[in-house]
């Protein structure tokens, strides 16, 4: 009987090992840790509970049936993240190159069923050469099954990817079906075709790195959502992120016991907007300063500045964040923009997560290349996002909102629940010189009585009381206040209840 | 007396005066430029009067405009501060002329001694003891360095017209002379606008120590002690006390005598400031006098118990001085630290901007010891790009030398500031230094101490083993916090590994915490460490207990981490269960972009000039560009022997930090 015992201890120490020592090694060598290494620092130490450790794959091609190795290059299993459960496949680079048999496959649908079941985020860690060649459709038709299963659990639990090492060609697409890519500087990549087929076909040279890094796709593509210095800084942050999240779409945010006042102060607000209307300011200030403890977990940070989007907390319980950000473009509302805080928005709104959206927006950005680009669809996602929303919205008004940009974000005419505004507010069409210049287009040959009329139209629009008398905003508040505001307004919108009306599904503007 | 008193100035010294005005009963009018609408002098003032656009030249500056104040507010008198109008004798004329009085010496006593030359020849004959020099006025470079040599090396040139460091010049060369001239000259004119300059002997290794006087209008002049500012960086003083290490109390009646018998010569009757270079064999010399109030005189209130505002403002009003020479008793130690706007990590440029996050630590008294915090800013204002950078002088007083420094030390370990670069690791880390708390100064002090700049001050054991215990015990409440996150499986809360290790920097230690509660942890040593702290996460400073001694420690959030700042040291933390330590070892160190072959922008500014070419071969020292921030000229310099590939920018150029100026070859 002990000698049983034994050989599965035996049996499991040879698969812990994977590819083997020296592989491991190399692994490290590139700065990378192995599959277990990653599950090691994501889950509460000792939760992980492996599945299909022994599974092997079948092929018989190409002398593949000569060699196997227990695990067939994926780790599956489950765990918990302070305590939540969570599902999580590693690919393990150490075996075969990480690359997806038939068996591969099979262990991470089994996962991804899992999850769904019974209700779990899963984290899936990417570190593989593609499909595994030597099976042949077999591997392709495993790529189908996941992503079919990624499809299936969008909007029911959060699923999220983390390359940490190549992720290129199958592989790619069910990193990009998931709701969230983290990427690990230097070491990760991510391309449907790599620098080979790129020289063959268009004769471009380029690097892996300049095709598909961290810095390519955090800044460019907007295919991920942050990068990491290292493996460590990555999954630690997975740790931190996960905390944000609640588990699936009928499960409520999860909640953590706060130490900051909700009815804290901070009378620096009142000084964030400057005197001159054409002078920015960093609105990642308000954020920092309105939420618990200042912290924010920034989503998309290096694509589309002029929008922030992020995860916060309010007395311990997580809100989105979508705010106009001042400093880079005046905050204008441009393609990436729109795309980038439209799927943010819609996140939200699958797992139950409040919004507070904080606005200074002067318009869409005008020209050839936004209108060329297909701005009005970019924008309407932002715009159908907000509108489709049923989560409870909140709205602060800090300076500008003009025009069309002011109904999309999140206005009370497409059911914003409670909009306030700062003193400094200026809810218009436009801005007052140009509204004035339209007004009044024939005394443009006289630059002094424009001027009056621009400051006529100053004095009677730019301000948030024209708004505040039709209803359209609920109350002008001191901006010092905005933490305790906003957060009683989250308090009073717990129980909210809203349906759209019964749909196959909706057809945003893709 | 008077009812209503105008401030001409701004900042922390206006709010002082205003501070003191109240307290005797006077209402107070503040003035302002356009870019101080939203200051803390005019939120303090009674009444605030608009004065025109940023620039001094047009505000602060203009006699015209503060005496139309004084006449719309009906201030009787104008408190001038320090810098601005407080040193021009045509503004107490101009006052007088309109039946206000200036709280402040009388025209001549300023015509007499603010000018360097002419302060020189009333000292020399009031029997003062003065540095050898050329007190002419130089036309041009040949004859400096004519002067220059006749002195012998090394010499200063001075703007004659100057204070606070500008337009001066230390020269041991012919050469250093011609160039030093030039410069001073230019600088003299752009600040002053007087470009006469002056050269004089230079003294090796000497010490600044200074004597207020204090007069009155019937012609009586006391002296309050020194102060000691020998802590300057390029003649900028940074650390002041009162009194000073150097002297004795021969030396202290001798020096006060001397200034005393000047001021009287003058009849001075205001509070003013006697300036001597004193060698260390305490011998000194003469060196100027401020007509004014100094920026350091509250170490001087702190040792005396004498309010200085309130003196001048009673002496302006033609009281009698109240008070004798005997009656001058110095009590204890006072220091004080010039926070400024400044990034000591590179080279001390000049930083500006929104104070995001403003907490000083707080004002108190308390078993002998004060902490004093004067300051013109607030939470939410802005550092502006037209005046002096300076945030605060934070001073304290104690019954010692070495309890006022360590005290020092503390309060600055609370100083909490963000949105703007600060030179408060750079103070902590003159509270730490030995030759300074030996009271072993010179006014080479920081260029002798910081020889390559400043990095921060070096981890020690003792401080490893504190800032260790701090970040593992802020982990640790992080930690208990998220172990309640709602969901979990069972419902029942994930069991933590008590065995940590903390990586500061490069260094990778072991810490258990024992008890959950008491947070008593072991570090490395064995050693058993009770910590107590009531810091909640989000609180920038954490303070408590750590074996019973208070610990203060600055703490700002990093990914996985905390970056710490603690007596001059700031380095990153982050604590580690056992196996995370062990898998982060593995992580390789990332490099950092090679920027040795560009030359960057150190600091938001206006390319001024760029002194070279594409092509060109050029020596390490030589200047490459000239960058102006805070209207003040930068020259940057090549570090190396190098060739110019490429210039990236031109004249006129409006750069960000780390934009490419050039590229070497």
């Amino acid at each position: 009987m002990q000698d049983i015992l034994e050989k599965l201890e035996e049996r499991r120490a040879n698969a812990r090992l994977g590819g083997g020592q020296k592989r491991i090694e190399a692994q490290h060598g590139r700065g990378k840790l192995t599959a277990r290494e990653r599950i090691d620092l994501l889950m509460d130490p000792g939760s992980f509970e492996e599945f299909d450790m022994f599974v092997e794959h079948r092929c018989t091609d190409f002398g593949m049936e000569k060699s196997k190795i227990p695990g067939d290059g994926v780790v599956t299993g489950w765990g918990t993240i302070n305590g939540r459960v969570v599902y999580v496949f590693a690919k393990d680079f150490t075996v075969f190159g990480g690359s997806l048999s038939e068996a591969h496959a099979r262990k991470i649908t089994k996962i991804q069923d899992m999850a769904v079941q019974n209700r779990a985020p899963i984290v899936g860690l990417f570190d593989a050469g593609g499909a595994r060649i030597q099976e042949g459709v077999a591997a392709l038709g495993g790529y189908g099954e996941v992503f079919q299963r990624n499809v299936l659990s969008s909007g029911v639990i959060p699923q999220i990817s983390v390359i940490m090492g190549p992720c290129a060609g199958g592989d790619v697409y069910s990193p990009a079906m998931t709701d969230f890519i983290f990427m690990v500087r230097d070491t990760s990549y991510m391309f449907v075709t790599g620098p080979d087929v790129v020289k063959t076909v268009t004769n471009e040279t380029v690097t892996a790195e300049e095709l598909g890094g961290a810095s390519v796709h955090t800044t460019r593509s907007s295919i991920a959502d942050k990068a990491f210095d290292n493996d460590v800084e990555a999954l630690l942050q997975m740790r931190r992120f996960i905390d944000f999240l609640p588990s699936s779409n009928t499960s409520p945010v999860p909640e953590l016991p706060s130490f900051d006042d909700a009815e804290r102060f901070d009378m620096s607000l009142d000084t964030l907007v400057p005197r001159n209307p054409n002078q920015p300011y960093d609105m990642k200030e308000l954020i920092l300063k309105a939420v618990d403890e200042g912290d924010f977990f920034e989503i998309q940070e290096a694509f589309a500045r002029n929008i922030v989007t992020g995860f916060a907390r309010m007395e311990g319980r997580t809100v989105g964040i979508v705010a106009n950000q001042p400093l880079v473009l005046a905050g204008t509302l441009d393609s990436d923009a729109g795309r980038k805080a439209a799927r943010f928005v819609r996140f939200c709104d699958c797992f139950n997560i409040p919004i507070v959206t904080f606005v200074d927006v002067p318009g869409f950005l005008p020209g050839t290349a936004q209108e060329y680009g297909g701005l009005i669809k970019h924008g309407a996602k932002l715009l159908f996002a907000y509108a489709e929303a049923t989560v409870p919205k909140i709205t602060v008004i800090t300076r500008k909102a003009y025009g069309g940009a002011y109904v999309v974000m999140a206005s009370k005419h497409i059911r914003g629940d409670v909009n306030y505004a700062w003193p400094t507010a200026e809810i218009a069409v436009m801005g007052s010189k140009g509204a004035a210049e339209i007004i009044y287009r024939q005394e443009l040959g006289e630059p002094e009585r424009i001027k009056a009329r621009v400051k006529e139209y100053e004095t009677r629009f730019a301000n948030p009381f024209v708004s505040a008398e039709r209803g359209f905003l609920d109350e002008v508040i001191m901006p010092h206040s905005t933490r305790k505001r906003v957060a009683r307004a989250l308090n009073m919108l717990r129980n909210k209840e809203l349906q759209n009306p019964w749909k196959k599904h909706d057809n945003i503007p893709l | 007396m008077f009812k209503k008193i105008l401030i001409a100035n701004r900042g922390e010294i206006a709010c002082r005066v205003i501070k003191t005005a109240r307290r005797l009963g006077l209402k107070t009018v503040a003035v302002y430029s356009d870019a101080d609408a939203a200051s803390l002098h005019v939120e303090m003032a009674d009444e605030a009067i608009h004065i025109g656009a940023p620039p001094a030249a047009q505000s602060y500056l203009v006699i015209d405009k503060i005496i139309d104040a004084c006449k719309r507010s009906g201030a009787q008198a104008v408190h001038p501060g320090y810098g601005f109008l407080s040193e021009r004798s045509a503004f107490p004329r101009a006052l007088e002329a309109a039946g206000i009085t200036f709280i402040g010496p009388n025209a001549k006593a300023i015509d007499a001694m603010g000018d360097k030359i002419e302060s020189k020849k009333a000292a020399a004959a009031a029997k003062v003891s003065t540095v050898p020099g050329h007190l002419g006025i130089i036309e041009d470079e040949a004859e400096a360095v004519k002067i220059a040599r006749k002195i012998g090396y090394p010499v200063m040139i001075k703007a004659s017209a100057g204070g606070g460091g500008k337009g001066m010049r230390i020269a041991h060369s012919d050469a250093e002379v011609k160039d030093g001239f030039a410069r001073a000259r230019s600088e003299a004119k752009s600040s002053f606008g007087d470009d006469r300059v002056f050269i004089e002997k230079f003294i090796v290794n000497p010490r600044h120590v200074e004597i207020q006087v204090l007069g009155d209008k019937h012609g009586h002049v006391i002296h309050l002690g020194e102060r000691e500012c020998s802590i300057q960086r390029r003649n900028q003083k940074v650390v002041e006390e009162a009194p000073s290490p150097l002297l004795d109390e021969k030396t202290r009646k001798a020096m006060g005598e001397q200034a005393v018998a000047l001021a009287r010569a003058v009849n001075y009757d205001s509070a003013g400031t006697v300036e001597f270079v004193a060698g260390q064999d305490r011998s000194f010399y003469f060196l100027e006098m401020n007509t004014r109030l100094q920026v350091e005189h509250p170490v001087t209130e702190l040792v005396t118990g004498i309010d200085l505002v309130e003196q001048m403002i009673r002496v302006a009003a033609g009281e009698k001085l109240a008070l004798q020479q005997k009656d001058v008793k110095l009590k204890g130690w006072a220091v004080e630290s010039r926070v400024y706007a400044e990034d000591p990590f590179r080279n001390f440029l000049p930083s500006t901007g929104r104070l995001i996050k403003y907490r000083p630590p707080k004002e108190s008294s308390a078993d002998g010891i004060t902490v004093r915090n004067d300051t013109g800013v607030f939470e939410g204002g802005e550092i502006s790009i037209y005046y002096d950078p300076m945030i605060a002088k934070l001073c304290t007083h104690a019954p010692d030398r070495a309890t006022a420094i360590s005290a020092m030390g503390e309060a600055l370990d609370q100083f909490y500031v963000d949105g703007i670069q600060h030179n408060i690791p750079f103070l902590a880390a003159i509270m730490e230094n030995e030759r300074w708390q030996k009271g072993k100064l010179s006014t080479g002090f920081i260029a002798e101490e910081f020889p390559g700049g400043f990095t921060g001050n070096a981890l020690t054991s003792d401080l490893k083993a504190i800032l260790s215990s701090v970040a593992v015990t802020a982990d640790h409440t992080e930690n208990r916090r998220k172990r309640r996150i709602g969901g979990q499986m069972n419902g029942k809360a994930v069991k933590y590994s008590h065995e940590r290790v903390v990586r500061l920097g490069n260094d990778w230690l072991p810490v258990t915490i024992v008890s959950e509660d008491d947070r008593v942890v072991t570090l490395d040593n064995g050693k058993p460490c009770f910590v107590r702290s009531q810091w909640a996460p989000g609180e920038p400073v954490w303070t408590g207990e750590i074996d019973g001694k208070a610990v203060s420690v600055l703490m700002r959030k990093i990914l996985n981490g905390y970056r710490l700042s603690h007596k001059g040291v700031s380095v990153d933390a982050f604590v580690f269960t056992e196996r995370e330590a062990e898998l982060a070892r593995l992580m390789p160190a990332k490099k950092l972009a090679d920027t040795s072959k560009k030359l960057l922008c150190p600091m938001p500014g206006l390319v001024v000039s760029i002194a070279v070419a594409e092509g060109q071969e050029i020596k390490a020292g030589e200047a490459l560009a000239i960058v102006e921030a805070m209207k003040m000229e930068n020259i940057l310099r090549a570090e190396r022997d190098a060739l110019i590939k490429k210039v990236h920018v031109k004249k006129g150029d409006s750069l960000a930090v780390d934009a490419v100026i050039m590229e070497f070859a």
